[in-house]
Parts: C-alpha cells; sequence; structure tokens
C-alpha cells in the first residue's frame, strides 16, 4: 500500500470518531502548546535583554575595579584596587583596538532646581560617552575636554531628569540646578532612551564631567574611577582588544605573574550569558515538565490505539483475508497514531503561538518570540512520539490471526 | 486462469488446553480447475476449517495442499497473503464489509494490498466496473447500512472479484439471505463458473443451495462421507426468469434490471 493511501486510510479512520480523536489529542496539544508558550516567553525575555544590553553601546568593554572571583573587592594591607585616570591614559595611548573610551564615576543625589527636587543617578564621564551608546544631545551640547580638565560644573540632563525639574519637553539649557548645594549649569538634554538592561529608566540619569564628580561630589575617594568603558573598533576586535586591555592594567597595577587581576574586564557578549543564565534554567526546567506530559499524552494515544486495535479486530482480520500482510497492518495503526500525535502537535502549536500573541497584548505585555527551529522540534517530536507509543498497539494487530480476528465478537 | 486444488489427508486440530477439536480429520479431495463443488454437511463438521485451508486463511495441522500443483501448506504468512489477495476471493455468511465505508471503498480494498502501485483513479474505475457487474453501480456511494442483506452480498461478491482471482470460496453466501436474493447470488455464481472459467467453492449446509453445483463433497465429524457429481443441477438463471415480479419492498427491486432478469448479472467483469 502506497504510504499516501496509508495516510487517508488512517486519516478516515480518525474521521470516523470525532470525539475521542479530539481528546487522544488533547495531551499532545497541552504538551506542544506549553512547549511553545514556555520558549516563546524565554526567547521574548532573552531578546528584551539582548537589545537593551546592545542598547548601552555596541562592542563595549566595561573595566570595574576590585575582582569579585578574588573572594572580595580588598587585598593586601587594606588598600583596596583603584582604578584611576592614569589607567584611562594607558589604555587610552597602548592599545590600539579601543576606539573611544572613557572613565565613569557614579553617585546618586538630590538634584534641586526652581522649587522642584529630584533623587537622580549623576553619572560622571567623559566627551566620549555619546559616542560610546550611540547616544546623542537632543538640546544644547554635551561638554567638553575643557571642561573635563577643568572639572567644570555643567551638567547634561537626561530626558526623565529634565521633565520631572522643569516640565515635560521644555528647554532648561542654560538654567541651573544644585546638587549638594553646589550650582551646576545646564548646558544639554540627552535624547529619551528607555529602559536600561537592568531594568532601570536610563534617560533618569545627570551626566557631568567625571572629574566634577570625583572632587565636588564624592569627597571621600576623590580619584578613584568606578568602571572605563570601553568600545572596541569591531565585534571581531573585541576579544583581542579584552586581551590588551587586561595586558596594559596587570602593567600598571604592577601585577607579577601568577596574582590575579584586582579588576574585571567584561565584555558584552560576557554581560548578556549572565543576565540570560537564569532564563535559560527556566526554560531547561519547564521543558522538562513539558516532555513529561508529551509523554502522557503519548501514553494516551498507545491506550486509545490498544482499544482501537481490538474493536477493530474483525476489519483487520478481513483486510488480512483480502491480501493485508502484517506490515500493511501495522503501517496503517502506526500512521494513525503519528497522524494523531502529529496533528495534535500542530494545533498544540497553533494554541502555543495563540496564547503567546494573547500574553504580548495583555496588560502583562510580556514579550515573545516563537523561534522557528521550537516549532519544528515541537511537531517532529509530538509526530515522533506518536511514532514511538503507536508502535506497541500496531505491533500487536500485526500480529492476529486472519481466522481468529475474522471470527472475533 | 482457473486453479486446481489437492488435498491430502488433511488434519487440523485445534489445541484449546485441556482438549483437542479435531476440526478435519484426514481429507482428500481433487479439485480440478474451472469446477463448482458444493460442500454441505451438518454444522460443526469441519466445513468452514476446510475452506480456511483452501483458502490460506489457516495452516493445516497436517497434510499438504497443492494449489495449482505448488505445496502451500508451508508458505510464510506473508507468502500466504499474497496468495490470498491474488487467487483467491472470499465471500462470508456475514458480508464482512467494513461499516462506514462505502460500496466503492469496500470493493476497492483488495487493490491496495496487491503490490502494483496501482493509481487511484484506476484503482476507482475497476471498482466502478466490478460493482457495475454485480449490478450495483447506482449505489457507489452507500455504506453497507444503507444496503439489503442481497445487495451486500453483491458488494461482497464485487470485492471478491477485483484483483480477478481464479478461486471463489463462498463460506454459507446465502445464510443471511432470503430465497429469492440466494437465488440471484447463485445466479452470479454460476455465471462466473461458466462463463469466466473461475473454479468456486460453495459452503452450505442446505441440500437445495449445493444443487447449484456441478459436485457435491458431504462432510461429517471433519470427513468427507460422500463426494458425487450433482445430477439434477439448478440453474439460477431459469429459476430467476421464473420468478414471479418481485412484490415485498427488498430494496433490491430498486435494481432495474435485476428485478426482471438476471441478465441484469451480467458479468461484464473483464477487470483486464
Ligand atoms: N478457532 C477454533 N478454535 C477451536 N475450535 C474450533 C475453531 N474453529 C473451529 N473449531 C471447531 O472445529 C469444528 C469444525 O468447525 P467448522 O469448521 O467451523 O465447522 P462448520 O463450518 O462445518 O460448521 C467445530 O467443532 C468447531 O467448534
Ligand atoms: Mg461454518
Amino acid at each position: 500500500m502506497s504510504f499516501f493511501m496509508i495516510f487517508r486510510v488512517a486519516l478516515r479512520a480518525l474521521g470516523r470518531n470525532k470525539m475521542r480523536t479530539a481528546l487522544t489529542m488533547l495531551g499532545m496539544i497541552i504538551g506542544v502548546g506549553a512547549v511553545i508558550i514556555v520558549v516563546a516567553i524565554g526567547r521574548g525575555a532573552e531578546e528584551q535583554i539582548t537589545a537593551s544590553v546592545q542598547a548601552g553601546g555596541t562592542n563595549l568593554i566595561t573595566i570595574s575595579a576590585g575582582n569579585w572571583n578574588r573572594g572580595g573587592v580588598s587585598h593586601g594591607m587594606g588598600s583596596s584596587p583603584r582604578l584611576k585616570a592614569v589607567d584611562v591614559e594607558a589604555i587610552r595611548q597602548q592599545v590600539p583596538g579601543a576606539q573611544y573610551l572613557t572613565a565613569s564615576v557614579n553617585t546618586r543625589d538630590q538634584v534641586i532646581a526652581a522649587g522642584e527636587n529630584w533623587q537622580t543617578r549623576i553619572e560622571g564621564t567623559d566627551v566620549e560617552l555619546p559616542l560610546i551608546r550611540f547616544w546623542d544631545v537632543e538640546l544644547g551640547t554635551f561638554f567638553t575636554s575643557t571642561d573635563v580638565s577643568s572639572a567644570a560644573k555643567v551638567a547634561v540632563l537626561g530626558s526623565v531628569v529634565r521633565d520631572n525639574l522643569f516640565g515635560e519637553g521644555s528647554d532648561p539649557v542654560g538654567q541651573t540646578i544644585r546638587v549638594r548645594n553646589q550650582s551646576f549649569k545646564i548646558i544639554g538634554v540627552m535624547t529619551a532612551k528607555g529602559s536600561g538592561s537592568f531594568g532601570q529608566d536610563q534617560d533618569d540619569t545627570l551626566f557631568a564631567p567625571y572629574t566634577t564628580v570625583q572632587r565636588k561630589l564624592r569627597g571621600r575617594d576623590g580619584t578613584n574611577i568606578s568602571r572605563i568603558m570601553v568600545s572596541a573598533r569591531s565585534a571581531d576586535e573585541i576579544a583581542g582588544t579584552t586581551a590588551q586591555i587586561e595586558e596594559v592594567l596587570r602593567a600598571q597595577h604592577g601585577l607579577i605573574q601568577g596574582e590575579e587581576n584586582d579588576f574585571m574586564v567584561r565584555t558584552q557578549d560576557e554581560m548578556m550569558s549572565m543576565l540570560t543564565s537564569t532564563t535559560g534554567t527556566m526554560t531547561t526546567l519547564i521543558i522538562g515538565i513539558a516532555v513529561v506530559s508529551l509523554i502522557v499524552g503519548g501514553i494516551g494515544i498507545m491506550n486509545i490505539m490498544l482499544v482501537s486495535v481490538t474493536e477493530r479486530t474483525r476489519e483487520i482480520g478481513l483486510r488480512m483475508a483480502v491480501g493485508a500482510k502484517g506490515q500493511d497492518v501495522l503501517w496503517q495503526f502506526l500512521v494513525e497514531a503519528g497522524a494523531l500525535s502529529l496533528v495534535g502537535g500542530l494545533i498544540g502549536v497553533g494554541m502555543g503561538f495563540a496564547v503567546s500573541q494573547a500574553l504580548e497584548r495583555s496588560p502583562l505585555a510580556w514579550p515573545t518570540s516563537v523561534p522557528p527551529e521550537w516549532v519544528g522540534i515541537a511537531v517532529g517530536f509530538s509526530g515522533l512520539i506518536g511514532l514511538v507509543f503507536g508502535f506497541y498497539p500496531a505491533w500487536k494487530g500485526a500480529q492476529l490471526d486472519p481466522i481468529e480476528s475474522l471470527r472475533f465478537e | 486462469m482457473a486453479s486446481s486444488i489437492s488435498v491430502q489427508d488433511l488434519t487440523k486440530v485445534y489445541d484449546l488446553g485441556e482438549i483437542q477439536v479435531r476440526a478435519l480429520r484426514g481429507v482428500t479431495v481433487d479439485i480440478a480447475a474451472g469446477e463448482f463443488v458444493a460442500v454441505i454437511g451438518p454444522s460443526g463438521s469441519g466445513k468452514s476449517t476446510f475452506m480456511h485451508i483452501l483458502g490460506c486463511l489457516d495452516r493445516p495441522t497436517q497434510g499438504r495442499y497443492l494449489l495449482d500443483g505448488h505445496d502451500v501448506s508451508t508458505l510464510s504468512r506473508n507468502a500466504l497473503a499474497d496468495v490470498r489477495n491474488k487467487k483467491i476471493g472470499f465471500v462470508f455468511q456475514g458480508f464482512n464489509l467494513l461499516s462506514r465505508t462505502t460500496a466503492l471503498d469496500n470493493v476497492e480494498l483488495p487493490l491496495l494490498y496487491n503490490g502494483n502501485g496501482m493509481r487511484g483513479k484506476e484503482r476507482r474505475r475497476r471498482a466502478h466496473d466490478a460493482l457495475n457487474g454485480v449490478g450495483l453501480s447506482d449505489r457507489a456511494g452507500h455504506h453497507p447500512n444503507q444496503l439489503s442483506g442481497g445487495q451486500q452480498q453483491r458488494v461482497a461478491i464485487a470485492r471478491a472479484l477485483i484483483n480477478q482471482p481464479s478461486i471463489l470460496l463462498a463460506d454459507e453466501p446465502t445464510g443471511n439471505l432470503d430465497s429469492r436474493t440466494s437465488v440471484e447470488v447463485m445466479g452470479i455464481f454460476q455465471k462466473l463458473n461458466t462463463e469466466r472459467g473461475i473454479t468456486v467453492l460453495l459452503i452450505t449446509h442446505e441440500r437445495e443451495i449445493a444443487e447449484y453445483g456441478t459436485r457435491i463433497i458431504t462432510f461429517r465429524d471433519g470427513k468427507i462421507v460422500s463426494d458425487k457429481p450433482n445430477t439434477v443441477r439448478r440453474m439460477a438463471a431459469d429459476e430467476f426468469a421464473a420468478l414471479p415480479l418481485d412484490t415485498d419492498s427488498d430494496a433490491d427491486s430498486s435494481v432495474p434490471a435485476a428485478s426482471t432478469s438476471v441478465g441484469a448479472l451480467d458479468l461484464d467483469l473483464d477487470l483486464t
């Protein structure tokens, strides 16, 4: 019998018992649907993280003081390893792969302007920040290297800070704000960018020269730098540049061979994998559960197929009487089981897709993304389950004796 | 294209654990190609068992069975399935049609297993021809439960003939039919036998039905007790012509030609 014929016979047999077929499929539908939904949510979250990490700047390498892997930041006789302006200069001079770089000193403080006040993140940075983060100034200008070297009290506001202090969409360039009782002149406002990688609002930031923040706002450790941000010339150069930076900083810090780094160099990829590793664990866990439910669905199929073979013993006997071989009967029931679970799987994919879409549009607004390869895996797996669990009933049918079957009541 | 049958000392024992049922106790018989043999005997005498073995549905416990000179008593399951598909047509007392399957699809069934990859269109054409041959072309789309007993048996006959078998085995084919439709079915058998030379083995427990054959073999307790040529052969065509026009509401009467003449059962079954 041709495969097409077997398939038609199988579909017709399934069509005869619609209720039973539907109920048997339900196991597969739920199993496959669950896989698709879980994967869609996981992938959606991952894509969102990726997008927001990339929004922070591409080919970004971040160097921070201290090394978590060394078991605590402090080492030696109480002196913590620090990053200094000379380190930034050394990288600028000695690492050709570093296209843009900036020192970064962060703090949080109250910002006061014309009777309004607002608690915000204050990022002390350097002139190349807009280039590193692909972030333009909307109004006014960013500060210059003269401002940095002279530790000028100038500020560039993130759009949220501007909105809260001066009113939405206003132009405060030229006005002054007060931080820690010192006045800063507003020279620019950044374009609105949206949420950053850690969920915080990137626009809720005030930028000032890092030298100013070091000296005027963070008295305690006046010359320290929290982070150095470097953007490599291209994605290909990230690895090489990272190695060079490490080498330069080890020399700067006088580390001898075998001694561990007293700083950390992280690339965007590492950040991303750190952020996505939890979603990955969740996905693995829930896929495990989904696989179990698919197996339960498979057992349901096996059960129904066993009933079906028994019910249709006379039909099997008759088919054998007119020339069907054991293998013909085997294929007939195998394809029936395969079709049952495959169609169930396809419906499950459709349902998973629909639910993902619904989640995205619901008030939850979960980002979802259904990866095509997972649709393939889910459908293929469901077909396979039908074949695996359908085999025993089909084999039983194939072993039947024609005469005994024809006499079966 | 007829087939000859030769069995020697055929024995069939059903082992039921505590007891052993000896359904056949040494049957020896030769049936030449083109014969119309009626097998008669009381219930339980081993007729069906005999037919199942001749039809390659079952294997004898002992003895030899030569079909067209080939020993088939030792063939594998698959080889027997091939013999059934290509050489043998079965007609059962209970029709054994697949319910919820149209007459046409029932007739087509053996073509699905003949292994020559016939196209669907060709299969349906042949099934239509076969249905036409038994006067049921207008019932092709009907399901068995929409057909009368006689019509169902004719569908079963069309199915038995679809692969152009050389032997037709019928186990009490008229057992569930009234006398009028029985004559009709016998007419089809006689026609197949005389016009196409198909070897017919008809099993029945009714003497009158056995008289349509050319030779009558009588079974008792798993043995042949008599084997004689039939001297008083009934001819269904003549009887049918003599029958009064059908007055009861048997759905068969709706087959236009069949109600007037057995000529309706023209076996234009040249399926070559
Ligand atoms: N599959 C079987 N298992 C056990 N006994 C059987 C089986 N088939 C037939 N028999 C027995 O074999 C004997 C002959 O049966 P069967 O050939 O059907 O007779 P008939 O067709 O002449 O009525 C009976 O006693 C019957 O009960
Ligand atoms: Mg019988």
